[in-house]
Protein backbone atom coordinates (compact mmCIF):
# COMPACT_ATOMS: atom_id res chain seq x y z
CA UNK A 1 0.00 0.00 0.00
CA UNK A 2 1.31 3.71 -0.95
CA UNK A 3 1.80 5.99 1.62
CA UNK A 4 -0.66 8.42 0.55
CA UNK A 5 -3.90 5.75 0.16
CA UNK A 6 -2.40 3.95 3.86
CA UNK A 7 -2.98 7.59 5.47
CA UNK A 8 -6.23 8.17 4.15
CA UNK A 9 -7.15 4.56 4.90
CA UNK A 10 -5.80 5.11 8.40
CA UNK A 11 -7.08 8.59 8.48
CA UNK A 12 -10.80 7.77 7.69
CA UNK A 13 -10.95 5.30 10.63
CA UNK A 14 -9.57 7.33 13.14
CA UNK A 15 -11.90 10.16 12.65
CA UNK A 16 -14.73 8.06 12.18
CA UNK A 17 -16.81 8.89 15.22
CA UNK A 18 -16.60 6.25 18.39
CA UNK A 19 -19.78 4.72 19.53
CA UNK A 20 -22.30 6.31 22.54
CA UNK A 21 -19.77 4.25 25.06
CA UNK A 22 -16.37 5.40 23.35
CA UNK A 23 -15.35 2.54 21.55
CA UNK A 24 -14.28 1.86 17.99
CA UNK A 25 -17.06 1.56 15.34
CA UNK A 26 -17.71 -2.46 14.62
CA UNK A 27 -18.69 -0.63 11.08
CA UNK A 28 -15.58 0.45 8.72
CA UNK A 29 -15.90 3.56 6.91
CA UNK A 30 -16.57 1.70 3.44
CA UNK A 31 -19.67 -0.05 5.50
CA UNK A 32 -17.69 -3.98 5.76
CA UNK A 33 -16.26 -5.26 8.90
CA UNK A 34 -14.23 -2.97 11.19
CA UNK A 35 -11.96 -5.65 11.86
CA UNK A 36 -11.70 -6.40 8.51
CA UNK A 37 -10.53 -3.02 7.80
CA UNK A 38 -7.95 -2.73 10.34
CA UNK A 39 -6.45 -5.96 9.57
CA UNK A 40 -5.84 -4.78 6.14
CA UNK A 41 -3.39 -2.22 7.07
CA UNK A 42 -2.35 -2.92 10.68
CA UNK A 43 -0.32 -5.58 12.34
CA UNK A 44 -2.20 -7.52 14.88
CA UNK A 45 0.63 -8.24 18.09
CA UNK A 46 0.42 -10.69 20.84
CA UNK A 47 -1.82 -8.32 23.17
CA UNK A 48 -3.74 -5.99 20.72
CA UNK A 49 -5.59 -7.53 17.66
CA UNK A 50 -5.40 -4.78 14.40
CA UNK A 51 -8.92 -3.88 15.32
CA UNK A 52 -7.59 -3.11 19.27
CA UNK A 53 -4.52 -0.97 18.05
CA UNK A 54 -6.67 1.28 15.53
CA UNK A 55 -8.96 2.00 18.29
CA UNK A 56 -6.01 3.54 20.95
CA UNK A 57 -5.70 6.26 18.07
CA UNK A 58 -9.71 6.38 16.99
CA UNK A 59 -10.52 7.50 20.89
CA UNK A 60 -7.14 9.41 21.05
CA UNK A 61 -8.61 11.41 18.37
CA UNK A 62 -12.30 12.24 19.45
CA UNK A 63 -10.68 12.56 23.57
CA UNK A 64 -8.61 15.27 22.02
CA UNK A 65 -10.51 17.21 19.69
CA UNK A 66 -13.54 16.70 22.33
CA UNK A 67 -11.69 18.54 25.09
CA UNK A 68 -10.33 21.18 23.03
CA UNK A 69 -14.09 21.76 22.49
CA UNK A 70 -14.87 22.01 25.95
CA UNK A 71 -12.43 23.70 26.70
CA UNK A 72 -13.17 26.57 23.71
CA UNK A 73 -17.07 26.45 24.52
CA UNK A 74 -17.98 26.43 27.84
CA UNK A 75 -21.08 28.85 27.95
CA UNK A 76 -22.02 26.99 24.87
CA UNK A 77 -22.18 23.46 26.77
CA UNK A 78 -24.02 24.91 29.47
CA UNK A 79 -26.95 26.31 27.14
CA UNK A 80 -27.01 22.66 25.50
CA UNK A 81 -26.03 20.29 28.45
CA UNK A 82 -22.92 18.27 28.17
CA UNK A 83 -24.80 15.56 26.61
CA UNK A 84 -26.12 17.01 23.97
CA UNK A 85 -23.28 19.55 23.84
CA UNK A 86 -21.06 15.97 23.06
CA UNK A 87 -23.62 14.80 20.38
CA UNK A 88 -23.24 18.42 18.59
CA UNK A 89 -19.81 18.27 18.66
CA UNK A 90 -19.41 15.04 16.82
CA UNK A 91 -21.98 16.17 14.03
CA UNK A 92 -19.75 19.14 13.77
CA UNK A 93 -16.76 17.82 13.65
CA UNK A 94 -17.59 15.15 11.29
CA UNK A 95 -19.13 17.83 8.67
CA UNK A 96 -16.38 20.47 9.76
CA UNK A 97 -13.16 18.72 10.52
CA UNK A 98 -10.00 20.78 11.82
CA UNK A 99 -7.91 22.29 8.63
CA UNK A 100 -5.73 24.07 10.16
CA UNK A 101 -2.34 22.81 12.48
CA UNK A 102 -3.23 23.96 15.45
CA UNK A 103 -6.46 23.27 17.44
CA UNK A 104 -6.82 27.13 18.52
CA UNK A 105 -9.04 27.13 14.93
CA UNK A 106 -11.16 24.31 15.83
CA UNK A 107 -14.50 26.38 16.49
CA UNK A 108 -13.73 28.60 13.54
CA UNK A 109 -16.64 27.50 11.84
CA UNK A 110 -19.07 26.90 14.35
CA UNK A 111 -21.51 29.69 14.42
CA UNK A 112 -22.16 28.98 10.46
CA UNK A 113 -22.53 25.28 10.95
CA UNK A 114 -24.76 26.03 13.86
CA UNK A 115 -26.49 28.64 12.00
CA UNK A 116 -27.38 25.68 9.54
CA UNK A 117 -28.31 23.09 12.25
CA UNK A 118 -30.95 24.48 14.30
CA UNK A 119 -32.38 20.79 15.40
CA UNK A 120 -28.77 20.97 18.30
CA UNK A 121 -30.35 23.88 19.26
CA UNK A 122 -33.85 24.38 19.33
CA UNK A 123 -35.68 26.84 20.91
CA UNK A 124 -32.51 27.91 22.20
CA UNK A 125 -31.01 28.33 18.88
CA UNK A 126 -30.74 32.15 19.03
CA UNK A 127 -28.83 31.67 22.42
CA UNK A 128 -27.05 29.21 20.94
CA UNK A 129 -25.48 31.12 18.37
CA UNK A 130 -25.07 34.43 20.41
CA UNK A 131 -22.71 32.81 23.05
CA UNK A 132 -21.00 30.92 20.15
CA UNK A 133 -20.04 34.41 18.61
CA UNK A 134 -18.79 35.45 21.89
CA UNK A 135 -17.07 32.61 22.81
CA UNK A 136 -14.79 32.84 19.08
CA UNK A 137 -14.97 36.70 19.66
CA UNK A 138 -13.05 35.94 22.70
CA UNK A 139 -10.84 33.36 21.12
CA UNK A 140 -9.98 35.93 18.24
CA UNK A 141 -9.76 38.82 20.61
CA UNK A 142 -6.91 36.82 22.99
CA UNK A 143 -4.33 36.68 20.41
CA UNK A 144 -5.59 38.97 18.05
CA UNK A 145 -3.11 41.29 16.50
CA UNK A 146 -2.40 44.82 18.07
CA UNK A 147 -0.84 47.56 16.33
CA UNK A 148 0.63 50.54 17.96
CA UNK A 149 -2.07 52.44 19.57
CA UNK A 150 -3.67 55.99 19.28
CA UNK A 151 -2.93 58.14 22.43
CA UNK A 152 -6.25 59.72 23.80
CA UNK A 153 -4.19 63.25 23.40
CA UNK A 154 -3.48 62.50 19.61
CA UNK A 155 -7.08 63.04 19.10
CA UNK A 156 -7.24 66.76 19.56
CA UNK A 157 -4.70 66.99 16.71
CA UNK A 158 -6.50 65.27 13.97
CA UNK A 159 -8.71 66.38 11.46
CA UNK A 160 -12.07 64.74 11.60
CA UNK A 161 -13.36 65.94 8.22
CA UNK A 162 -11.84 62.75 6.32
CA UNK A 163 -9.86 60.56 8.92
CA UNK A 164 -10.36 56.89 8.70
CA UNK A 165 -9.37 55.86 12.10
CA UNK A 166 -8.74 52.50 12.27
CA UNK A 167 -9.59 49.50 14.94
CA UNK A 168 -7.16 47.49 16.85
CA UNK A 169 -7.08 44.39 14.80
CA UNK A 170 -8.25 42.31 17.56
CA UNK A 171 -11.05 44.15 18.58
CA UNK A 172 -14.62 42.52 17.35
CA UNK A 173 -17.93 43.93 17.89
CA UNK A 174 -21.21 42.06 18.57
CA UNK A 175 -24.55 42.92 18.32
CA UNK A 176 -26.67 40.03 20.24
CA UNK A 177 -29.75 39.20 21.74
CA UNK A 178 -29.27 37.79 24.67
CA UNK A 179 -26.94 38.98 28.06
CA UNK A 180 -24.54 36.42 27.13
CA UNK A 181 -21.32 38.13 28.74
CA UNK A 182 -23.38 37.17 32.10
CA UNK A 183 -23.80 33.82 31.29
CA UNK A 184 -20.33 33.62 30.36
CA UNK A 185 -18.86 34.98 33.25
CA UNK A 186 -21.40 32.94 35.69
CA UNK A 187 -19.93 29.86 33.56
CA UNK A 188 -16.06 30.53 34.07
CA UNK A 189 -16.85 31.70 37.75
CA UNK A 190 -18.32 28.06 38.42
CA UNK A 191 -15.63 26.10 36.65
CA UNK A 192 -12.75 28.07 38.50
CA UNK A 193 -14.36 26.49 41.42
CA UNK A 194 -14.68 23.07 40.28
CA UNK A 195 -11.33 21.23 40.65
CA UNK A 196 -11.13 20.33 44.15
CA UNK A 197 -15.01 19.95 44.46
CA UNK A 198 -17.06 17.01 45.81
CA UNK A 199 -19.38 15.75 43.97
CA UNK A 200 -22.38 17.23 45.77
CA UNK A 201 -20.68 20.64 45.44
CA UNK A 202 -20.70 20.38 41.78
CA UNK A 203 -24.09 19.07 41.08
CA UNK A 204 -25.35 22.00 43.12
CA UNK A 205 -23.24 24.28 40.70
CA UNK A 206 -24.97 22.22 37.79
CA UNK A 207 -27.82 23.16 38.72
CA UNK A 208 -27.38 26.22 39.33
CA UNK A 209 -25.72 26.44 35.88
CA UNK A 210 -28.95 25.23 34.26
CA UNK A 211 -30.92 27.91 36.48
CA UNK A 212 -28.65 30.39 35.13
CA UNK A 213 -29.79 29.46 31.42
CA UNK A 214 -32.51 29.22 32.14
CA UNK A 215 -34.18 32.46 33.61
CA UNK A 216 -31.95 34.45 31.07
CA UNK A 217 -34.47 36.85 29.10
CA UNK A 218 -33.62 38.30 25.52
CA UNK A 219 -32.26 41.78 25.72
CA UNK A 220 -30.39 43.39 22.79
CA UNK A 221 -27.08 44.16 24.13
CA UNK A 222 -23.37 45.76 21.75
CA UNK A 223 -20.95 44.31 22.76
CA UNK A 224 -16.48 45.24 22.30
CA UNK A 225 -14.38 42.18 23.38
CA UNK A 226 -11.36 43.55 23.34
CA UNK A 227 -8.30 43.16 25.49
CA UNK A 228 -6.17 45.24 28.16
CA UNK A 229 -2.98 44.34 29.60
CA UNK A 230 -3.36 41.25 28.07
CA UNK A 231 -6.47 40.35 29.21
CA UNK A 232 -9.77 39.76 27.33
CA UNK A 233 -12.72 41.93 28.15
CA UNK A 234 -16.44 42.07 27.29
CA UNK A 235 -17.62 45.67 27.12
CA UNK A 236 -21.18 46.67 26.92
CA UNK A 237 -21.34 49.48 24.26
CA UNK A 238 -24.41 51.92 23.27
CA UNK A 239 -25.90 51.40 19.92
CA UNK A 240 -24.27 54.81 18.95
CA UNK A 241 -20.94 53.38 20.14
CA UNK A 242 -21.84 50.08 18.52
CA UNK A 243 -22.85 52.04 15.22
CA UNK A 244 -19.58 54.60 14.87
CA UNK A 245 -17.15 51.34 15.73
CA UNK A 246 -18.84 49.28 12.96
CA UNK A 247 -19.14 51.91 10.64
CA UNK A 248 -15.01 52.76 11.39
CA UNK A 249 -14.04 48.97 10.80
CA UNK A 250 -16.02 49.08 7.42
CA UNK A 251 -13.55 51.80 6.61
CA UNK A 252 -15.86 54.60 6.30
CA UNK A 253 -14.52 58.38 7.01
CA UNK A 254 -15.12 59.76 10.76
CA UNK A 255 -17.01 62.23 10.21
CA UNK A 256 -19.96 59.61 7.83
CA UNK A 257 -19.52 56.97 10.78
CA UNK A 258 -20.85 59.52 13.39
CA UNK A 259 -23.49 61.03 11.29
CA UNK A 260 -25.12 57.67 10.38
CA UNK A 261 -24.51 56.72 13.88
CA UNK A 262 -26.51 59.86 15.15
CA UNK A 263 -29.20 59.95 12.69
CA UNK A 264 -32.03 57.80 14.65
CA UNK A 265 -30.61 58.36 18.11
CA UNK A 266 -32.58 58.97 21.34
CA UNK A 267 -29.45 61.18 22.84
CA UNK A 268 -30.78 65.05 22.65
CA UNK A 269 -28.96 67.53 20.42
CA UNK A 270 -26.99 69.53 22.67
CA UNK A 271 -25.80 66.56 24.63
CA UNK A 272 -24.24 64.54 21.33
CA UNK A 273 -21.35 66.37 21.12
CA UNK A 274 -20.30 65.76 24.69
CA UNK A 275 -21.57 62.12 24.11
CA UNK A 276 -19.38 61.54 21.46
CA UNK A 277 -16.25 62.86 22.51
CA UNK A 278 -16.69 60.91 26.14
CA UNK A 279 -16.65 58.04 23.94
CA UNK A 280 -13.81 58.51 22.04
CA UNK A 281 -12.45 59.55 24.60
CA UNK A 282 -13.09 56.24 26.26
CA UNK A 283 -12.24 54.19 23.17
CA UNK A 284 -8.49 55.77 22.82
CA UNK A 285 -8.05 55.36 26.73
CA UNK A 286 -8.21 52.07 25.89
CA UNK A 287 -6.23 51.90 22.84
CA UNK A 288 -8.81 50.30 20.69
CA UNK A 289 -7.20 52.78 17.61
CA UNK A 290 -4.22 52.32 15.67
CA UNK A 291 -2.38 55.10 15.08
CA UNK A 292 -2.60 56.90 11.69
CA UNK A 293 -0.26 56.05 9.20
CA UNK A 294 2.76 54.84 11.12
CA UNK A 295 1.71 51.72 12.18
CA UNK A 296 3.89 49.10 13.33
CA UNK A 297 2.97 45.69 14.80
CA UNK A 298 3.68 45.32 18.62
CA UNK A 299 2.92 41.93 19.82
CA UNK B 1 27.54 15.16 20.59
CA UNK B 2 27.53 18.20 22.74
CA UNK B 3 27.59 20.66 19.89
CA UNK B 4 27.41 20.25 16.57
CA UNK B 5 25.60 21.08 13.41
CA UNK B 6 22.05 19.76 13.92
CA UNK B 7 21.94 22.16 17.45
CA UNK B 8 23.90 25.23 15.83
CA UNK B 9 27.15 23.96 17.33
CA UNK B 10 25.39 24.92 20.83
CA UNK B 11 26.54 23.47 24.25
CA UNK B 12 22.92 23.48 26.22
CA UNK B 13 22.27 21.68 29.37
CA UNK B 14 18.60 20.44 30.84
CA UNK B 15 16.07 22.25 30.11
CA UNK B 16 12.25 21.90 30.24
CA UNK B 17 9.13 22.58 28.75
CA UNK B 18 7.52 26.07 28.99
CA UNK B 19 3.85 25.68 30.42
CA UNK B 20 1.34 28.12 31.20
CA UNK B 21 0.56 27.06 34.81
CA UNK B 22 4.24 28.36 35.40
CA UNK B 23 4.66 31.26 33.53
CA UNK B 24 4.23 33.63 36.47
CA UNK B 25 6.35 31.18 38.74
CA UNK B 26 9.47 31.88 35.99
CA UNK B 27 8.74 35.55 35.53
CA UNK B 28 8.11 36.50 39.25
CA UNK B 29 11.13 34.30 40.61
CA UNK B 30 13.23 34.21 37.97
CA UNK B 31 14.51 30.79 38.76
CA UNK B 32 18.04 29.67 37.43
CA UNK B 33 17.29 26.97 34.09
CA UNK B 34 19.47 26.44 31.30
CA UNK B 35 16.70 26.77 28.51
CA UNK B 36 13.52 26.15 28.13
CA UNK B 37 11.26 24.27 24.64
CA UNK B 38 8.19 25.95 23.54
CA UNK B 39 5.45 24.52 21.60
CA UNK B 40 5.91 26.59 18.33
CA UNK B 41 2.03 26.06 17.57
CA UNK B 42 1.21 28.22 21.09
CA UNK B 43 3.17 31.39 20.08
CA UNK B 44 2.80 30.85 15.62
CA UNK B 45 -0.06 34.03 16.94
CA UNK B 46 -0.38 37.42 15.72
CA UNK B 47 -0.87 38.91 19.31
CA UNK B 48 -1.70 38.72 22.84
CA UNK B 49 -0.01 37.57 25.83
CA UNK B 50 1.40 34.31 25.15
CA UNK B 51 3.94 36.45 22.78
CA UNK B 52 4.14 38.95 25.33
CA UNK B 53 5.28 36.06 28.10
CA UNK B 54 7.74 34.74 25.33
CA UNK B 55 9.29 37.79 25.42
CA UNK B 56 9.68 38.22 28.39
CA UNK B 57 11.22 34.81 28.93
CA UNK B 58 13.47 35.23 25.83
CA UNK B 59 14.87 38.25 27.78
CA UNK B 60 16.60 36.29 30.11
CA UNK B 61 16.51 32.66 29.10
CA UNK B 62 17.55 30.12 25.89
CA UNK B 63 14.52 28.80 24.04
CA UNK B 64 14.33 26.63 21.68
CA UNK B 65 11.07 25.43 19.45
CA UNK B 66 9.68 22.47 19.37
CA UNK B 67 6.88 21.92 16.82
CA UNK B 68 3.58 19.48 16.92
CA UNK B 69 2.17 19.65 13.78
CA UNK B 70 4.81 20.07 10.66
CA UNK B 71 3.79 16.37 9.99
CA UNK B 72 7.13 15.57 8.11
CA UNK B 73 5.96 11.90 7.27
CA UNK B 74 2.58 13.05 5.93
CA UNK B 75 2.66 12.46 1.86
CA UNK B 76 1.05 15.70 1.01
CA UNK B 77 2.88 19.24 0.81
CA UNK B 78 4.03 21.51 3.61
CA UNK B 79 1.14 23.87 4.65
CA UNK B 80 2.23 27.10 3.64
CA UNK B 81 0.74 29.11 6.28
CA UNK B 82 2.49 26.99 8.64
CA UNK B 83 5.75 27.49 7.55
CA UNK B 84 5.50 31.56 7.35
CA UNK B 85 3.98 31.55 10.99
CA UNK B 86 6.82 29.18 11.88
CA UNK B 87 9.96 30.88 10.25
CA UNK B 88 8.38 34.65 12.16
CA UNK B 89 8.50 32.85 15.44
CA UNK B 90 11.96 31.49 14.56
CA UNK B 91 13.15 35.29 13.95
CA UNK B 92 11.46 36.03 16.88
CA UNK B 93 13.03 33.22 19.22
CA UNK B 94 16.14 32.82 17.76
CA UNK B 95 16.09 29.15 18.03
CA UNK B 96 19.48 27.44 17.60
CA UNK B 97 17.83 24.57 15.82
CA UNK B 98 13.51 23.69 15.23
CA UNK B 99 12.17 20.28 16.18
CA UNK B 100 9.18 17.97 14.83
CA UNK B 101 8.27 14.91 14.80
CA UNK B 102 8.95 11.71 12.73
CA UNK B 103 5.09 11.12 12.44
CA UNK B 104 2.20 12.15 10.11
CA UNK B 105 -1.25 13.72 10.86
CA UNK B 106 -3.18 15.46 8.40
CA UNK B 107 -3.84 13.77 4.92
CA UNK B 108 -6.16 15.93 2.50
CA UNK B 109 -5.53 18.93 4.27
CA UNK B 110 -7.74 17.37 7.03
CA UNK B 111 -5.75 17.29 10.30
CA UNK B 112 -5.86 15.07 13.31
CA UNK B 113 -3.51 16.74 15.54
CA UNK B 114 -2.28 13.40 16.54
CA UNK B 115 1.10 12.04 16.08
CA UNK B 116 0.35 9.22 13.95
CA UNK B 117 2.79 6.30 13.59
CA UNK B 118 4.87 5.96 10.28
CA UNK B 119 4.98 2.37 7.78
CA UNK B 120 8.81 2.06 7.72
CA UNK B 121 9.03 1.51 3.77
CA UNK B 122 11.67 3.64 1.59
CA UNK B 123 9.06 5.75 -0.13
CA UNK B 124 8.02 6.62 3.00
CA UNK B 125 11.87 7.67 3.86
CA UNK B 126 12.22 9.23 0.55
CA UNK B 127 9.10 11.65 1.11
CA UNK B 128 9.68 12.17 4.44
CA UNK B 129 13.17 13.12 3.93
CA UNK B 130 11.89 15.68 0.96
CA UNK B 131 9.81 16.83 3.40
CA UNK B 132 12.15 18.06 6.06
CA UNK B 133 15.12 19.37 3.52
CA UNK B 134 12.07 21.83 1.81
CA UNK B 135 11.15 23.09 5.71
CA UNK B 136 14.99 23.18 6.38
CA UNK B 137 15.79 25.19 4.02
CA UNK B 138 12.81 27.58 4.35
CA UNK B 139 13.40 28.15 7.79
CA UNK B 140 17.32 28.31 7.63
CA UNK B 141 18.38 26.92 10.51
CA UNK B 142 18.97 22.94 11.69
CA UNK B 143 15.91 20.74 12.01
CA UNK B 144 16.07 18.05 13.81
CA UNK B 145 13.26 15.20 13.31
CA UNK B 146 12.44 13.33 17.17
CA UNK B 147 11.25 9.62 17.25
CA UNK B 148 7.50 8.99 18.81
CA UNK B 149 5.49 6.97 20.73
CA UNK B 150 3.75 4.40 18.77
CA UNK B 151 0.93 1.90 19.45
CA UNK B 152 0.71 0.18 16.13
CA UNK B 153 2.71 -1.18 13.24
CA UNK B 154 1.69 -1.75 9.72
CA UNK B 155 1.82 -4.41 7.44
CA UNK B 156 3.74 -2.62 4.95
CA UNK B 157 6.85 -1.74 7.05
CA UNK B 158 10.19 -3.31 5.85
CA UNK B 159 12.44 -2.40 8.18
CA UNK B 160 12.52 -1.68 11.80
CA UNK B 161 11.83 1.88 13.20
CA UNK B 162 15.46 2.38 14.05
CA UNK B 163 16.60 1.63 10.51
CA UNK B 164 13.51 4.11 9.29
CA UNK B 165 15.08 7.09 11.52
CA UNK B 166 18.62 6.20 10.07
CA UNK B 167 17.39 6.21 6.55
CA UNK B 168 15.57 9.63 7.01
CA UNK B 169 18.38 11.35 9.08
CA UNK B 170 20.50 10.68 6.05
CA UNK B 171 18.70 11.05 3.23
CA UNK B 172 17.72 14.52 4.90
CA UNK B 173 20.60 14.95 6.34
CA UNK B 174 19.15 16.29 9.35
CA UNK B 175 19.12 15.92 13.12
CA UNK B 176 17.59 13.84 15.78
CA UNK B 177 16.16 14.52 18.99
CA UNK B 178 16.03 11.27 20.50
CA UNK B 179 13.14 10.90 22.88
CA UNK B 180 14.23 7.86 25.32
CA UNK B 181 10.66 7.61 26.33
CA UNK B 182 9.09 7.29 23.50
CA UNK B 183 11.76 4.38 22.80
CA UNK B 184 10.79 2.62 25.42
CA UNK B 185 7.06 3.15 24.93
CA UNK B 186 7.41 1.96 21.96
CA UNK B 187 10.12 -1.26 22.45
CA UNK B 188 6.98 -2.43 25.32
CA UNK B 189 4.17 -2.32 22.66
CA UNK B 190 6.05 -3.61 19.91
CA UNK B 191 7.90 -5.96 21.90
CA UNK B 192 11.66 -4.95 20.83
CA UNK B 193 15.01 -4.63 22.65
CA UNK B 194 14.98 -0.39 23.25
CA UNK B 195 18.94 -0.89 23.91
CA UNK B 196 19.29 -1.93 20.19
CA UNK B 197 17.18 1.25 18.96
CA UNK B 198 19.65 3.46 21.04
CA UNK B 199 22.95 1.87 20.08
CA UNK B 200 21.37 1.87 16.10
CA UNK B 201 21.35 5.54 16.33
CA UNK B 202 23.78 7.48 14.40
CA UNK B 203 25.28 9.31 17.53
CA UNK B 204 27.22 12.61 15.94
CA UNK B 205 23.41 13.37 14.87
CA UNK B 206 21.81 13.46 17.68
CA UNK B 207 20.80 17.22 18.52
CA UNK B 208 18.80 16.66 21.53
CA UNK B 209 17.46 14.29 24.42
CA UNK B 210 13.87 14.42 25.38
CA UNK B 211 12.95 12.22 28.79
CA UNK B 212 9.43 12.13 30.30
CA UNK B 213 6.61 10.25 32.36
CA UNK B 214 4.44 8.11 30.39
CA UNK B 215 0.91 5.62 31.72
CA UNK B 216 0.74 2.12 31.65
CA UNK B 217 -2.15 0.32 30.59
CA UNK B 218 -3.09 -3.81 31.35
CA UNK B 219 -2.20 -4.05 27.38
CA UNK B 220 -0.08 -0.88 26.34
CA UNK B 221 1.68 2.02 27.54
CA UNK B 222 0.58 5.52 26.66
CA UNK B 223 2.63 8.26 25.95
CA UNK B 224 1.12 10.81 28.82
CA UNK B 225 4.03 13.11 30.02
CA UNK B 226 2.40 12.90 33.12
CA UNK B 227 4.68 11.42 35.55
CA UNK B 228 8.21 11.10 36.38
CA UNK B 229 10.40 10.25 34.05
CA UNK B 230 11.18 5.68 35.36
CA UNK B 231 13.88 4.20 35.99
CA UNK B 232 14.13 2.10 32.78
CA UNK B 233 14.08 5.08 30.82
CA UNK B 234 16.71 6.34 33.22
CA UNK B 235 18.81 3.95 31.97
CA UNK B 236 18.13 4.38 28.41
CA UNK B 237 19.12 7.83 28.85
CA UNK B 238 22.10 7.02 30.22
CA UNK B 239 23.09 4.53 27.48
CA UNK B 240 22.37 7.14 24.59
CA UNK B 241 24.52 9.37 26.89
CA UNK B 242 27.63 7.46 27.35
CA UNK B 243 26.98 7.49 23.12
CA UNK B 244 26.43 10.83 21.94
CA UNK B 245 28.23 12.80 25.16
CA UNK B 246 27.03 15.80 26.64
CA UNK B 247 23.76 16.34 25.33
CA UNK B 248 21.07 19.51 25.32
CA UNK B 249 18.21 17.45 27.42
CA UNK B 250 14.39 18.43 28.25
CA UNK B 251 12.24 16.60 30.28
CA UNK B 252 8.70 16.91 28.85
CA UNK B 253 5.74 17.22 31.01
CA UNK B 254 2.27 18.13 29.98
CA UNK B 255 -0.32 16.85 31.71
CA UNK B 256 -0.88 17.42 36.06
CA UNK B 257 1.91 19.48 35.81
CA UNK B 258 3.36 19.92 39.24
CA UNK B 259 4.85 22.81 40.23
CA UNK B 260 7.70 24.32 38.45
CA UNK B 261 10.11 23.42 41.49
CA UNK B 262 9.02 19.48 41.06
CA UNK B 263 9.34 19.55 37.18
CA UNK B 264 12.97 20.78 37.20
CA UNK B 265 14.08 18.98 40.11
CA UNK B 266 13.10 15.74 37.74
CA UNK B 267 15.28 17.18 35.14
CA UNK B 268 18.10 17.49 37.15
CA UNK B 269 18.35 14.14 38.04
CA UNK B 270 19.49 13.78 34.26
CA UNK B 271 22.83 15.28 35.82
CA UNK B 272 23.94 11.96 36.93
CA UNK B 273 24.30 10.82 34.12
CA UNK B 274 25.42 13.97 32.44
CA UNK B 275 28.41 14.25 34.91
CA UNK B 276 29.20 11.14 35.15
CA UNK B 277 29.77 11.61 30.63
CA UNK B 278 31.83 14.66 31.46
CA UNK B 279 34.57 12.80 33.91
CA UNK B 280 34.98 9.71 31.58
CA UNK B 281 35.71 12.65 29.04
CA UNK B 282 38.01 14.10 31.20
CA UNK B 283 39.70 10.92 32.14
Amino acid sequence: MKLLKLQRTMARAVMQPLTPSERMQRKAPDGKSMREYAGRFIKPNDRLTSFERLEIYNRQYWLRLFSSMIEDFPGLRSVLGGRRFDAMCKAYLVDCPSKSFTLRNLGSQLESWLGKHPQWAGSRQALALDIVRLEWAEIEAFDGKAEVALRPEDLNTLDSSSLRLELQPYIRLLSLHYPVDDLLLEVRKDDTDTDFASNTFQERRKRKRVQAVAKLKPADIFLAVHRFDDSVYFRRIEPEEFSILSGLRKGKPLDQAIETALRKTSIPLEERPAAVQGWFQNWAALGWFCKPDKKAAIP
Amino acid sequence: MPANRFNGFTDYGIGIGLRAPHYHHILTRKPVCDWFEIISENFMIDGGRPLRVLDSILEQYKVVQHGVSMYFGSAEKPNREHLRRLKELVKRTKTPWVSDHLCWGSVDGRYTHDLLPMPYTFEAARLTAQKVREVRDFLEVPVAVENVSSYAEFHVSEMSEWEFLNEVVERADCGILLDVNNIYVSSQNHSFDPFTYVNSVPAERVAQIHIAGHSKYRKYILDTHDHPVIDPVWKLYQRAIQRVGHTATLLEWDDSIPSFQEVHNEALKANRFLSSTLLATAV
